[in-house]
C-alpha cells in the first residue's frame, strides 16, 4: 500500500451527502419511484423456493443423514453388536445390548453374535457419520434422508426397527431403495 | 293513501344495489388481505399464501375463521361501549362511502332505468370527505377506549396525521372541482367522458391526492397509527378476534375505496379510454357490465399499486410526515389550485 493513500475496506464505499434536501427531493417522489422499479423487478424475478412437501431439494452425494443398519444380500442383519460405533460417537448417542444367536436364528443374523437391542438418539445425533467409519462390518451407515419432525422427545430415539434397512429377500425395490447411492461403492 | 304511494320499485331496487355493493367491497377487501400477501410475497421473491385451495384462494376464508374462533377480550379497564363502538365506527365509515360512487352507466331492466350508484347526491365527494374525516374517530375511539399508552399514542398519531393530510387532499380536489363546477360524483365522471381524464389537466392535484390518500388510509410509508417497532401494534392493540378483524377489514375497504374514488376523480372512472362506446351500439345492460369491468379493473391497479408502495417504502418518522404534509404538500395543493384557477378563469373567460 503506497503512502498517504486512504486504507479502505471496499471499493464500493461512497462518502455520504450531507447536503440538505432541495425542494423536489423532500418530496420524495423521484427517489421512491426508482425504489419501487427496484421492487418491480424483483417481483418478476424467479422464485428460489423450493415447494417442500411437493419438491424436494436434491441432496449432495456425500450428505449424511439419517442411520440405516445394513444387511446382506440373504438378508441377515450384519451389525454383531461389538460397540465400536457406540465407542466412535462423540455425541454419545448410540446405545445397544448384545445377545448370542440362538439355532434357527442363521437366516436373521449373520454371525453368532447380534444387536438386541439397537437405538440411535436423534436429538444426540450429530451425524458425523464416525459410527459409519468404525464399523467393521459394514452394518451402519448414514443414508440421504434426515430424521422428520416428531412431537415428543420419545420419538427422536430410534429403535432397531426403525433403522433396520428392508430385507432385500422380503422387499428387493425398498432395499435398494434405502440403499441408494451405498449400493454403488 | 299519500303516504302509502311509495316507489315500491325504488326501495327495493336501491336495497339491492346496497346489498351488491356492501358485498362487493367485503370481497374485494377480503381479497385484498391475500393480495397484499401474495404481493408482499413476490416483491421479497417469496411466492405468498399457496396452501389453502388451488394458488392458496381460500387464504383469505381461513384467516377470516381464524379470527372469528379467536378469545375474545375486552380489557377491565377499558370503557366497554366505546371499546365496542371504536371498530364498528371504522367499519360503517369505511362502507358509507361507497355510497356516492357511480359504478356504471345505469342499467335497464324492463323500461326502467337503473343507476348503479346507491345516491347521487350534490355534494357527492364532500359526502366522502366528511365520511373519511368521521374514520378518525373509530381510530381514536378504540385508541381512547382501550386504557393503554401506546393505544393512545397510535390514536392520537392517527388523528392528527388524518387531519394534517385532509388538509392538502382537499386542496388538491379543488383542482379538479373548478373544472367541473359540480360536486356530483357523476358529473364529474361525465365530465372526464366529455372532456378527456382529469389526470392530464390536473397531474400535481392527482400526485397530492394520491400521496393523501395513501396517509388517509394508513398504509406505508404513512402506518405511523400502527407502526409496530415503536407502538407494539398501535391502535388496536388490546383488540382481539373479530374487532380486531373489524380494524383490519375497514382498513383494506378504506383502501379499495379511495382507490375507486381516485379512480373516479382523476382516471375517468366508468370510462374506457380513447374510444366512444356509445357508438358501439351495444345493449345497454351490457355496456354496464363493461364499464364496471373498467372502474374494478382500473381501481384494482391502483390497489396494487398502493401494496407496490406498501412493500417498497419505509415508514416515515413522525416529524418527517408532518414536514411533508403541511411544508410540502399544502403549499404544492395551493400553488396548484391557484394556477388551475387562473387558467380556467382565462381559457373560460
Amino acid at each position: 500500500m503506497e503512502m498517504g493513500v486512504k486504507m479502505q475496506l471496499t471499493n464500493k464505499s461512497k462518502q455520504v451527502d450531507r447536503k440538505p434536501m432541495t425542494f423536489l427531493e423532500s418530496l420524495y417522489l423521484w427517489n421512491i419511484a426508482k425504489g419501487m422499479m427496484i421492487t418491480l423487478k424483483h417481483f418478476f424475478r424467479k422464485k428460489p423456493t423450493i415447494q417442500y412437501p411437493e419438491q424436494e431439494r436434491p441432496f449432495s452425494k456425500v450428505f449424511r443423514g439419517l442411520h440405516i443398519l445394513n444387511r446382506d444380500e440373504e438378508g441377515r442383519e450384519r451389525c454383531t453388536a461389538c460397540g465400536l460405533c457406540a465407542v466412535a460417537c462423540p455425541a454419545e448417542a448410540i446405545t445397544m445390548e448384545a445377545a448370542e444367536r440362538e439355532n434357527g436364528e442363521e437366516h436373521l443374523y449373520r454371525e453368532e453374535k447380534y444387536a438386541a437391542k439397537y437405538e440411535i438418539n436423534m436429538l444426540r445425533c450429530i451425524f458425523c457419520g464416525y459410527c459409519e467409519e468404525a464399523c467393521p462390518k459394514d452394518a451402519i451407515y448414514l443414508s440421504q434422508t434426515f430424521a422428520p419432525a416428531n412431537y415428543g422427545r420419545t420419538g427422536f430415539i430410534y429403535k432397531k426397527g426403525d433403522l433396520l434397512i428392508p430385507n432385500p429377500v422380503e422387499d428387493p425395490e425398498g432395499y435398494k431403495k434405502a440403499l441408494g447411492d451405498k449400493a454403488t461403492k | 293513501m299519500y303516504l302509502l304511494a311509495i316507489d315500491w320499485f325504488f326501495i327495493i331496487e336501491k336495497l339491492l344495489l346496497i346489498v351488491c355493493i356492501v358485498t362487493l367491497s367485503m370481497v374485494v377487501a377480503m381479497y385484498s388481505t391475500y393480495g397484499e400477501r401474495k404481493v408482499a410475497g413476490f416483491f421479497q421473491d417469496r411466492l405468498g399464501p399457496n396452501r389453502a385451495g388451488p394458488f392458496g384462494l381460500l387464504q383469505p376464508l381461513a384467516d377470516a375463521g381464524k379470527l372469528f374462533f379467536k378469545e375474545e377480550i375486552i380489557p377491565l379497564a377499558s370503557s366497554k361501549f366505546l371499546f365496542i363502538l371504536g371498530p364498528a365506527l371504522a367499519m360503517i365509515t369505511a362502507l358509507l362511502t361507497s355510497a356516492v360512487i357511480p359504478w356504471s352507466t345505469p342499467l335497464q331492466i324492463g323500461d326502467r332505468v337503473v343507476p348503479l350508484q346507491i345516491a347521487d347526491i350534490n355534494v357527492g365527494i364532500l359526502f366522502v370527505f366528511a365520511a373519511v374525516s368521521v374514520g378518525v374517530y373509530g381510530i381514536m375511539i378504540g385508541g381512547w377506549a382501550s386504557n393503554n399508552k401506546f393505544s393512545l399514542l397510535a390514536g392520537i398519531r392517527g388523528a392528527s396525521q388524518m387531519v394534517s393530510y385532509e388538509l392538502p387532499m382537499g386542496l388538491a380536489l379543488l383542482g379538479v372541482l373548478l373544472f367541473v363546477g359540480d360536486l356530483r360524483m357523476s358529473s364529474i365522471v361525465q365530465s372526464q367522458i366529455d372532456n378527456g381524464w382529469h389526470v392530464f389537466y390536473q397531474p400535481i392535484g392527482f400526485i397530492v391526492f394520491f400521496v393523501c390518500a395513501l396517509a388517509e388510509c394508513n398504509r406505508t410509508p404513512f402506518d405511523l397509527p400502527e407502526a409496530e417497532s415503536e407502538l407494539n401494534f398501535g391502535y388496536h392493540q388490546e383488540y382481539s378476534s373479530m374487532k380486531l378483524g373489524f380494524y383490519l377489514f375497514a382498513e383494506y375497504i378504506n383502501m379499495f375505496i379511495s382507490c375507486v374514488v381516485m379512480t373516479c376523480l382523476f382516471f375517468g372512472g366508468y370510462d374506457i379510454p380513447f374510444v366512444n362506446e356509445a357508438e358501439w351500439g351495444l345493449h345497454p345492460n351490457l355496456l354496464a357490465l363493461i364499464g364496471f369491468a373498467v372502474i374494478m379493473g382500473k381501481s384494482l391497479f391502483f390497489v396494487f399499486v398502493f401494496m407496490w408502495i406498501r412493500w417498497t417504502v419505509p415508514r416515515f418518522r413522525f416529524d418527517q410526515l408532518m414536514n411533508l404534509g403541511w411544508k410540502k404538500l399544502i403549499p404544492l395543493a395551493l400553488v396548484n389550485m391557484v394556477i388551475s384557477a387562473a387558467l380556467i378563469l382565462w381559457l373560460k373567460k
